[in-house]
């Protein structure tokens, strides 16, 4: 039941909001902050709790019993840290979007709660029915975000992401309607249950047309190159909460989906295609890094270190090996955390300077030292710097990769070289060197300094006490439902 | 007539009656609100009648008609959407000029042959049904007979359904030559052991092109721009709704007496169902009036139908009919939402007529975003699990170049219903233009609200009508 409500609370409260009149605008933002904290407090209360079982709390109701369609919801330790992100990252965008959304302030809580209650489901639902629903629901409410609140080619960039989004949503669907089928085949009725379809007998060639399905709907998330066209559009364009949520979230439901799904649904294609993956993984490192250093907007060279960021997640997951799939966990968090934390200044300096190309920017220590500091230290996480989240997942997955495949591991290594540079560009351009344009800016005012503050704690977290989310993982990569692949995977 | 056979039969006997009865109040003295109330009254009779029906279903009422509870399951889809349309015309026409009330007994009388066709177990009555649909429609669809548009779309209706009519027509009797019989089963299945005539291929096509032209499938969907954009609104509504469900249930029905193991006709509708889909939504993007936009929606939301009909076995006409239920409550709920808007006298069809709408009337342009939303396929909406049902079909089947055209022509449906959705929540430029706020009639208000809570219902708990619909099409056989 606690479950159900963490998905209920977002969706009331951004009913709620969208119904405070225009006037008392300020009443919607601290509506959607209590419903966002209470989910956070929630999700928090339940890391404690260690259960023996597989999941840790399940939610099943039956929902549509000629197709074996149930209201399942279930967490487990895997779910947990992302949700814990998720709620994270929803306050964040709350806060970070205090003052830059002016209109119509009530629909936009109400799509930014939506979309939260939507990934929350993508994380919970453990039926593929019901999973394809919450994946496809969250896509119309950061359609409004992007389409209504953001800037430039804004109708260009929404409609980029959602058709992109849809159509290999769809090939997914029919993969999982497909499997569903060979189920009742063989098991007599029809069923999406996630562990029932787990125990599918599947033959060789079908399971790799159907593991290319799911494959699909998750790489345009995650996104891999050549699929990743959509996310630069669509993160420059969005509003600031709009590309935490795109870079933090969304981006993560791909990977979660890979992990969650392809690993277990799928143990032979994915360990078949394992090199292929991995080559896949190294393309967008280096292209999503080589891409950052190239650009002269600062919120498109953010969006371009996410490819490169989640090609490191890529290599983790199909690694086929422990260790490499621990970093790609890691990564995933650090990353939430560390790009969501550069959009948000990208977003804070483009509300005080209203550009967001380099070329005008410049010296912005000399009078907003305190927001370029926490830049520096963002910009630091986001290139690896050891002690920050961002270095142990990449760490990890490099580590384990090397071990599956030495040759892509070591052409991956030069991601982080690029990394640097981009990193050090964005420092010396923009923060460092003479104040040419003669900006005098506002500094950071105490909201921002809370999300600053929360963003560098968690990244230091991450980064010096990471076996406290490594373990939240193993409770599940140590269970017998995805150990099967990661003994294939090591027993080359 | 046995007792039984007058208690299925009541509820077509019902509207033929009322619609006699609408005739006479009109002699009698002319008022728009009484004659619109006995309208309703009439069909809600009709549909209090089909309980009745059922209890003695399913039966044979004389050689042309069959009622079981297949056909009860359309006759009362089919009577909700005409009171729907009935109750929508109430207000657009309360504010024209042309007499409003023989609206009334023209809509009646096309619903009676819409339900003829849901009932109809024999080609006499396909005929009489089709024609009393398409004879009233001429004179709907250019009921403002002043008006340029409405003349137009109802001259071309009337060539184009009197030639399609003609084509069904000597189709029906080359299958007569070839079978016989022209009763439903009979003329289904070549009675000359196994061997497909010439003559019985060629009038089964002949019927192809009479239906495809009624559900407007390509290649025979050349009216249906025209006639949708020409048409008033809620004349538009009952052409999309009303008039193309009768058609389909005698499809299915057909399909199901036989005609569905036949090798050719299951590629041509192949074909046709791919062309559709395809077609419909490649022309629909360059649109920029709603009203044609949704005419080529529709084209390719037939053809997703056919998907699920050419599929076949129970899985496939249940999956059919679903989709058909909520395809009608969405696309009724479309138009509603145009027609609430449109109470102004002028028809609100154009993208910039319904700029920024939501900004204007909330409540509206929600319900209309949710009926786009359910066109498109979006969960939580009866069109997202009406496309499920009818995926399932097609993978059930192993039809796979139908799921995957399916699949790429509904993303690039995706794009111009995207279009509308932006259209209405784009900023005005100008705060307080001309449309203010006004608030919706109850009628109209009614229909939508109750049109909008259906179709949330079929997105999310469709299991009761699941389990309804798959009895009713077991029944087919």
């Amino acid at each position: 039941m606690i479950l159900l409500w963490l998905i209920l609370i977002p969706l009331i409260g951004g009913i709620f909001s969208l119904l405070v009149p225009a006037k008392r605008a300020q009443l919607s933002r601290w509506i959607s902050i209590v419903a966002i904290a209470l989910d956070l407090i929630l999700a928090a209360t339940l890391w404690t709790s260690n259960s023996p079982s597989r999941w840790l709390y399940e939610f099943d109701q039956d929902w549509i019993p000629q197709f074996g369609i149930r209201f399942h919801l279930a967490l487990d330790g895997f779910s947990l840290a992302l949700l814990l992100l998720t709620f994270f990252l929803g306050l964040m965008s709350i806060l970070a979007s205090w003052s830059e959304i002016e209109e119509r302030v009530g629909f936009f809580h109400f799509n930014l709660l939506w979309v939260l209650a939507g990934i929350t489901g993508v994380f919970l639902a453990v039926d593929l029915f019901l999973f394809y629903l919450f994946w496809e629901l969250m896509l119309v409410p950061m359609y409004f975000l992007i389409g209504i609140w953001g800037h430039g080619r804004k109708i260009y960039a929404a409609i980029k992401f959602f058709l992109f989004t849809q159509l290999s949503g769809l090939l997914m669907l029919a993969a999982i309607i497909t499997l569903a089928i060979l189920h009742a085949r063989s098991a007599g009725a029809y069923s999406f249950d996630y562990q029932a379809l787990a125990a599918t007998p599947l033959s060789t060639g079908a399971a790799r047309l159907l593991m290319l399905g799911f494959f699909a709907a998750f790489a345009v998330k995650l996104p891999a190159v050549p699929v990743h066209t959509w996310l630069p559009d669509a993160h420059t364009e969005a509003p600031t909460a709009g590309s935490v949520v795109l870079a933090g979230l969304l981006l993560k439901t791909g990977a979660y989906g890979m992990i969650r799904f392809i690993l277990v649904l799928f143990p032979g294609p994915a360990h078949e295609f394992g090199p292929a993956m991995m080559t896949l993984g190294v393309i967008g490192v280096l292209y999503g890094a080589f891409m950052a250093v190239a650009q002269r907007d600062l919120k498109r060279l953010v969006a371009y270190t996410s490819v490169s960021h989640m090609g490191f997640v890529l290599i983790g997951i199909f690694s086929g090996n422990r260790t490499a799939l621990t970093g790609a966990f890691i990564q995933m968090i650090s990353h939430g955390i560390s790009t969501g934390a550069l959009f948000i200044l990208a977003g804070a300096l483009q509300h005080r300077m209203h550009t967001r190309e380099i070329a005008r920017m410049g010296g912005l220590w000399q009078t907003i030292p305190r927001l370029s500091g926490a830049g520096l230290f963002f910009v630091m996480a986001s290139l690896g710097l050891p002690g920050l989240g961002d270095f142990v997942g990449e760490f990890l997955v490099l580590l384990g990769a090397y071990q599956a495949n030495a040759g892509l591991t070591a052409v991956a290594t030069l991601g982080i070289i690029a990394a640097t540079l981009y990193g050090l560009r964005v420092t010396a351009q923009v923060f460092q060197g003479p104040n040419l344009h003669n900006w005098r800016l506002p500094d950071l005012v105490p909201r921002e300094w809370i999300i600053a503050g929360s963003m560098m704690a968690g990244l230091l977290w991450l980064g010096l006490y990471p076996q406290s989310f490594i373990r939240m993982f193993e409770s599940i990569s140590s269970r017998p439902v995805l150990n099967i692949t990661l003994i294939e995977g090591t027993t080359r | 007539m046995t007792s039984a056979a007058l208690n299925a039969s009541l509820p077509l006997l019902a509207l033929a009656a009322t619609s006699v009865v609408v005739m006479i109040a009109i002699a009698i003295k002319r008022n728009h609100a009484a004659t619109a109330a006995i309208a309703f009254a009439g069909v809600a009779v009709s549909f209090i009648r089909l309980w009745p029906a059922s209890a003695v279903a399913p039966i044979q009422v004389s050689s042309l008609l069959t009622i079981d509870r297949y056909a009860l399951v359309y006759v009362g889809l089919l009577l909700a959407a005409t009171a729907a349309v009935i109750l929508l015309a109430y207000p657009y026409l309360e504010n024209r000029s042309e007499h409003k009330e023989e609206f009334y007994l023209l809509l009646l009388l096309a619903a009676l042959g819409s339900v003829v066709l849901a009932a109809s177990s024999h080609m006499v009555s396909f005929f009489l049904g089709l024609e009393l649909l398409g004879i009233s429609l001429y004179a709907l669809i250019s009921y403002p007979r002043i008006e340029a548009l409405p003349l137009e779309a109802g001259i071309k209706y009337l060539v184009l359904a009197a030639s399609s009519s003609a084509f069904l027509l000597f189709g029906l009797a080359l299958i007569y030559v070839a079978n016989g019989s022209m009763d439903l089963t009979g003329a289904a299945s070549p009675s000359t052991s196994g061997a497909m005539s010439v003559s019985y291929l060629a009038g089964t096509m002949l019927v192809i092109t009479g239906i495809g032209f009624k559900l407007a499938v390509v290649p025979f969907h050349l009216w249906t721009p025209d006639v949708y954009q020409g048409a008033p609104l809620p004349v538009t509504a009952f052409v999309a709704t009303v008039s193309k469900g009768g058609v389909f249930a005698f499809l299915l029905r057909w399909l199901h007496a036989g005609s569905g193991s036949n090798g050719a006709l299951l590629v041509s509708l192949t074909i046709i169902a791919i062309a559709s889909m395809l077609a419909g939504n490649l022309l629909a993007l360059r649109q920029t009036n709603v009203k044609r936009l949704l005419a080529y929606s529709s084209i390719a939301h037939m053809g997703y139908f056919l998907v699920a009909v050419v599929a076949g076995g129970s899985m496939g006409s249940a999956a059919a009919t679903y989709y058909l239920i909520a395809y009608i409550v969405t696309i009724l709920g479309a138009f509603g939402s145009l027609v609430a808007l449109s109470s102004g006298g002028r028809e609100m069809e154009t993208f910039e007529d319904i700029r920024g709408l939501f900004w204007r009337q909330p409540a509206l342009a929600s319900v209309f975003t949710a009926m786009i939303l359910s066109l498109a396929g979006i969960p939580l909406t009866g069109g997202f699990l009406g496309k499920f049902y009818v995926l399932t079909a097609g993978a059930s089947a192993t039809a796979w170049t139908l799921v995957i055209v399916l699949i790429i022509s509904s993303t690039i449906g995706l794009v111009y219903y995207l279009r509308i959705i932006v259209a209405m929540f784009s900023i005005p430029e100008e705060p307080g233009t001309e449309n203010i706020p006004r608030r919706l009639g109850i009628t109209s208000g009614l229909v939508l609200g109750l049109l909008t809570a259906a179709l949330f219902v079929l997105g999310v708990y469709p299991a009761p009508l699941w389990n309804a619909i798959t009895a009713a099409a077991a029944g087919l056989g």
